[in-house]
């Protein structure tokens, strides 16, 4: 069942998808490694109801297996997010490095708690428990990059005016 | 300190992108050397330099080979764990990304060994960087005939694969792990049966770290034995180390066993301020903890030193903490790591992992009653004797490793003594 608010596949993203199962050589065992790619074909970085179904489809696989996936991975996500969603990493490491400074600057520039997307869809503030960058802590990731170093109010703000 | 590059050897010596500027180093000469060898001996010559699995369950890897090896069955499978999870840990992130094509050449060795037809290298998806510089070395070495079928002629078929997490810590367990590259959620299983006898699709399966792995080509071409001349007795050779927390220049780097801890953390640029350190933790968040004492920081890192002060290896990960963290504070940063990650599937972790985080939580606000201190201990060791997986079996060693180091806070209204 699709919901009414949203917008079913369009050709393009049916042919991109396409492109990533065929990668994929339409395993269904590599599923999870499938829906990472799939995932950040949308602009806002989720799995769309309608993609989920189409992939469920095109590999002989149940939908409720794609979506025990999809809720079991954190970096997997069923609900939109933003065009750069920010991960802070809440390991120890990062955390005696004043990653929750950087937490707290991030909020306060933003105008968000961890969880939420600022109005225009830019970002969202999402908290992981670690990105394996710990020698280059305070760090966030952002669409599979990692910012590092980030220990001043001024390089927060650099990085955000840097993302468009 | 002294410096050594054994495992490290290629390190930024050749292009990492490159097949041909890998065999100008000497690339796939422990290859050719391996398929003139019978597996067993490759396995015996692993076990004589008493290596131990690099991925934090330092189980004998010699003899691991051989039981793969001893295993019955056509369609063996070797897995590399690259799904390096642990907080503090780094390690294998450097080897995969200054060194791909060893640690190809190493899967490919364990492949001859085995008698495997498949290879799997299971990432973490943090790593999903280095996927394209992985696959490519793949693709390079499927043209040069070093995958694929009748591999140097010797009538050996073998096939990698790389697969990707989705950010699980719990599948760095090798059940979880099995799971995920069969498409599923990465929640753990009972064992047996072991995955040495059904593992991936039901196919025997031999799981490796990075590290281990990474280590063969290089014991292979060992030929003045340089490696066993390093270290102790019982733990020879060198280690790749992550040290990261307070210090002044956190990283990856390879030590001979033996290096006291104190040199390894002024190798990490020492202590940020010059701080006192408040605690230690030894491979990463399922490690053990110690004071930063003189005793401790004089102890060799070896197996058998490290467990001497209650420590263990593990990951290899190491974590500073400097005094203006409390223990603690500390302790449910460590916590809310687990309660996060624990998948919920069987009792102990998943209840116990709330528990705990409350009575830590009672421990900071100093209302916790000495009753209640006997139940968190308890509930602690529950978790440890019969939790499903790895992940509730050590979700508590460190807090029972700070309850016997530091006494003095876990009594009622703990924090006021800090």
């Amino acid at each position: 069942m699709i919901s009414p608010n949203e917008q079913p596949l369009t050709a393009e993203r049916q042919a991109q998808i396409d492109g990533v199962l065929e990668a994929h050589d339409f395993d269904p065992t590599q599923i999870v490694g499938i829906l990472l790619e799939v995932q950040d074909l949308e602009p806002l970085h989720y799995v769309p109801r309608p993609t989920a179904y189409y992939i469920a489809q095109k590999l002989s696989m149940r939908v409720t297996n794609i979506y025990d996936i999809l809720c079991f991975y954190d970096q997997l996500s069923t609900k939109p997010r933003a065009r750069y969603p920010i991960q802070v990493c809440g390991s120890i490491a990062c955390r005696v490095n004043a990653s929750e400074r950087l937490a707290d600057t991030l909020k306060r520039l933003l105008g968000i708690d961890y969880g939420e997307t600022t109005y225009d869809g830019r970002f969202t503030l999402e908290r992981i428990t670690c990105f394996g960058a710990c020698d280059r802590a305070p760090a966030v990731r952002i669409n599979g990059h990692v910012y590092d170093h980030l220990d001043s109010e001024e390089k927060i703000r650099a990085l955000l005016a840097s993302l468009d | 300190m002294e410096e050594v590059r054994f495992l490290t050897a290629n390190f930024g010596r050749y292009d990492t992108s490159s097949i041909s500027s890998y065999m100008n180093i000497g690339g796939f000469s422990a290859l050719k050397k391996a398929v003139t060898m019978d597996g067993e001996d490759i396995a015996a010559l692993i076990a004589a330099n008493k290596v131990k699995g690099r991925g934090g369950a330092a189980y004998d890897m010699g003899r691991k080979w051989s039981q793969a090896r001893a295993v019955k069955g056509k369609d063996k499978v070797i897995i590399c764990n690259a799904d390096e999870g642990e907080t503090t840990t780094f390690k294998d992130r450097e080897l995969i990304r200054q060194d791909p094509f060893n640690l190809i050449e190493a899967m490919i060795i364990a492949g001859y060994v085995m008698g495997a037809t498949d290879g799997y290298i299971y990432m973490r998806a943090e790593y999903a960087c280095f996927r394209p510089l992985l696959l490519s070395a793949i693709r390079q070495a499927e043209r040069y005939g070093f995958l694929g079928t009748d591999i140097l002629g010797r009538g050996f078929d073998f096939h990698l694969h790389l697969y990707s997490g989705a950010g699980a810590y719990v599948c760095g367990e090798g059940t979880a792990l099995i799971r995920s590259i069969e498409g599923k959620a990465g929640r753990p299983r009972m064992k047996p049966p072991f995955i040495k006898v059904s593992g991936l699709f039901a196919r025997p399966t031999c799981l490796n770290n990075v590290e281990s792995l990474s280590l063969v080509p290089h014991l292979l071409l060992d030929a003045e034995k340089r490696y066993a001349a390093l270290g102790t007795e019982e733990s020879r050779g060198t280690k790749m180390v992550s040290v990261a927390g307070n210090v002044n220049a956190p990283g990856a780097f390879e030590i001979p066993f033996g290096t006291p801890l104190g040199d390894i953390i002024a190798r990490a640029g020492g202590v940020q301020g010059g701080r006192r350190i408040r605690v230690l933790q030894l491979g990463g968040a399922s490690g053990k903890v110690q004071a930063g004492t003189d005793e401790v920081l004089d102890t060799p890192y070896t197996y058998e030193d490290l467990a001497a002060i209650g420590l263990t290896v593990g990951s290899g990960g190491i974590l500073v903490v400097d005094e203006r963290t409390s223990l603690i504070d500390f302790l449910r940063m460590n916590q809310e790591f687990f309660s996060e990650e624990c998948c919920g599937q069987c009792t102990p972790c998943r209840e116990g992992n709330v528990h705990i985080a409350r009575f830590l939580e009672k421990l900071q606000a100093g209302t916790i009653t000495e009753e209640e201190i006997g139940l968190m201990s308890g509930i602690a060791e529950v978790m440890s004797r019969s939790s499903l997986c790895g992940l509730g079996e050590t979700a508590q060693n460190t807090l029972l490793s700070a309850m016997r180091v530091f006494p003095e806070v876990f009594t009622a209204g703990g924090a006021s003594h800090e």
